[in-house]
């Protein structure tokens, strides 16, 4: 029945028995569905026990030549574009041994369909480690070219309890990856029973992003969290990082060492171009040069966590002020060894009338 | 300043008329999209949640119908306002009440307003590259009983919120029930929960001030009032112009 693959009911893994295995008669002519379900799903289970071999979610891909060729003849001219065959669902991919990704697209900038209306674009986010933790602030407005569609959106999102993610880009990609990432990291936990490191989720990511690369997905996303086991690794590899300033020689033999231990804050920047970048610190959005302006002039490894909210709250602060598209609250959490802490959201409105107080009684001293 | 360069530029050196530009002809592509108008709004309180929408289904400069509401019941305790394309408002009301019925029998249960929400997420996210022209806006009581309002982009993201317009005049309203529900740049002003008849009043006043400024809201209004007696609806008639 067309209503029952459009639902997914055939997809419901509940009641096996119920669906028939998805083959290419029971495809309507013109629409394919980008699914991992189905025969090869069922080829797949027998090599990879857990997942059942379904995709992260199931996409519906429109077909070039449907929309540039109206099924009605106005005598219009067709648009010359290249000309795409069905998929070929046949070769898997087994790239990676959790999940079944869908197969590469043929036609890999397809011309999607003219839309009608804009999606929500524009921020200012940051992440940075230092050795209190990770610091992962954003402003709160969501704008759809000119309308402030939402201006309370969050915008760092909780994956797990020792994993933020910031999000920047179109707010519907971030929310929905971000959820299926936290899926499929809480998959991951219960069949290995430790939780996956940020660097694992980073890469996770990245490859479930892989197969859109080309497509109007727009996600820049930065994963913030702390790895490790139990709070015992954590004490020395605190104390040790408190010394950085100090001793650089012998701090950095230790910081070489920790690393390898791979335990400790960690930041890593993600994005639907294929792009997986780790680093100390990082701002994504259209307000990201005004915030790097405030951080990289005052974060330094060994500031207390105090400074580092200040910090955070000023460069988003800053942003705000400058950019357009920036604006309204900031969010900010602290990630330590014991999970991810949420500070109270900001309205920044009061901050801009106590700063403009500022200078109004600097200049009548 | 443009008009008046056009006209000088009709004359040119021999004060003879001139063409004017134009583009030339202008091809159209096949769009599978149409955009048929109407408002829909929802608001949230302490225990119940309303959603609003106007009754006019337009095309272009036609209105194709008077009577034809935007808000959907769902369950006892939900509500969804869709509007933008009317042929993808009326399959995806088709596919979650198949996906509710789908759940029921399954799980013997109804699904609660934010189980519905985050459905409607990857329902619409499915569509992603060729996405729902819908703007849909979910009014329901939570499982606490506590009025709650779930806004939706096209493509599937979505938020907690306690009021929200959508369609064709949102840009409108909202800054209205900004102002007049969340008490924003207001100054000295005691905030006073709101009641339901408060906010019945509020919501009838918003869609006569829409139907004079925006040319696809009016004919009626039709509001949906979900409380835990279940779900009430009132109708008003609006501006026919």
């Amino acid at each position: 029945m067309a209503l029952q693959d459009v639902c997914g009911l055939h997809n419901s893994p509940l009641f096996p028995q119920w669906s028939a295995p998805l083959s290419r008669s029971f495809m309507p002519e013109n629409s394919t569905h980008l699914s991992g379900g189905g025969i090869h799903g069922e080829a797949f289970s027998t090599r990879l026990p857990g997942r059942g071999g379904l995709s992260p979610l199931e996409f519906y891909m429109p077909i070039a030549e449907y929309l540039t060729e109206s099924p009605i003849n106005f005598g219009q001219t067709s648009l010359t574009s290249a000309p795409t065959k069905l998929l070929e669902i046949d070769h898997l991919h087994p790239s990676l041994p959790s999940i079944s990704l869908p197969p590469p697209t043929p036609f890999p900038v397809s011309p999607s369909v003219p839309l009608p209306f804009t999606l929500s674009h524009g921020t200012t986010t940051l992440g940075f480690a230092f050795q209190g933790g990770v610091i992962a602030a954003a402003d709160t407005r969501s704008s759809c070219s000119g309308l402030v569609a939402c201006p309370a959106s969050p915008k760092v999102l909780p994956i797990h309890s020792h994993l933020v993610g910031t999000t920047s880009g179109t707010s519907a990609d971030c929310a929905l990856w971000k959820r299926i990432l936290a899926r499929e990291l809480r998959l991951y936990q219960l069949r290995h029973h430790r939780r996956l490191s940020t660097g694992g989720a980073a890469k996770l990511l990245s490859h479930m992003l892989h197969p859109f690369k080309g497509t109007e997905l727009c996600v820049a996303a930065t994963l913030c969290g702390w790895d490790g086991d139990d709070e015992k690794h954590e004490q020395p590899i605190t104390e040790k990082h408190a010394n950085t300033p100090t001793n650089q020689m012998t701090a950095s033999n230790s910081i070489v060492r920790s690393r390898s231990r791979i335990c400790g804050p960690r930041v890593i920047y993600v994005c639907s171009d294929g792009l997986r970048l780790q680093g100390e610190l990082f701002s994504v959005g259209s307000g990201s040069p005004y915030a790097y302006s405030i951080l990289d002039s005052s974060v330094y490894w060994g500031m207390s966590v105090q400074e580092a909210t200040e910090v955070a709250r000023e460069a988003v602060y800053r942003a705000t002020y400058r950019d357009a598209y920036s604006g309204n609250n900031v969010d900010l959490y602290h990630v330590t060894a014991k999970g991810w802490r949420r500070r109270e959201r900001e309205n920044l409105k009061e901050e801009y009338y106590r700063e403009k107080e500022r200078e109004r009684r600097v200049i009548a001293y | 300043g443009s008009l008046m360069m056009i006209s000088a530029r009709a004359f040119g050196d021999n004060a003879q008329m001139k063409e004017h530009h134009y583009t030339g002809p202008v091809e159209h592509k096949f769009s599978p999209y149409a955009f048929n108008g109407g408002t829909v709004l929802a608001v949230a309180g302490e225990d119940f949640a309303l959603v609003a929408s106007d009754t006019r289904l337009s095309e272009g400069y036609g209105i194709h119908s008077r009577d034809s509401p935007k808000c959907y019941k769902l369950t006892d305790t939900t509500v969804i306002g869709c509007s933008g394309f009317h042929g993808d408002c009326l399959t995806l009301t088709k596919i979650i009440e198949a996906r509710l019925k789908m759940y029921k029998h399954s799980n013997n249960k109804n699904m609660t307003s934010g189980a519905i929400a985050a459905m409607l997420s990857t329902i619409l996210y499915g569509k992603r590259f060729f996405p729902y022209y819908v703007y849909n806006i979910i009014g329901g009581l939570d499982e606490e009983g506590r009025g709650a309002v779930y806004s939706f982009d096209p493509v599937g993201s979505y938020q907690r919120d306690t009021y929200k317009a959508g369609g064709s005049a949102s840009a409108m309203l909202q800054p209205l029930l900004d102002n007049q529900i969340g008490f924003k740049n207001m100054e000295n002003v005691e905030q006073v929960p709101l009641t339901l008849e408060k906010a019945v009043q509020l919501v009838k006043d918003v869609f006569i001030s829409a139907a004079e400024r925006d040319v696809y809201t009016g004919d009626a209004l039709k509001i949906c009032i979900i409380t835990k007696e279940g779900v009430r609806e009132e109708i008003m008639p609006l501006r026919k112009d």
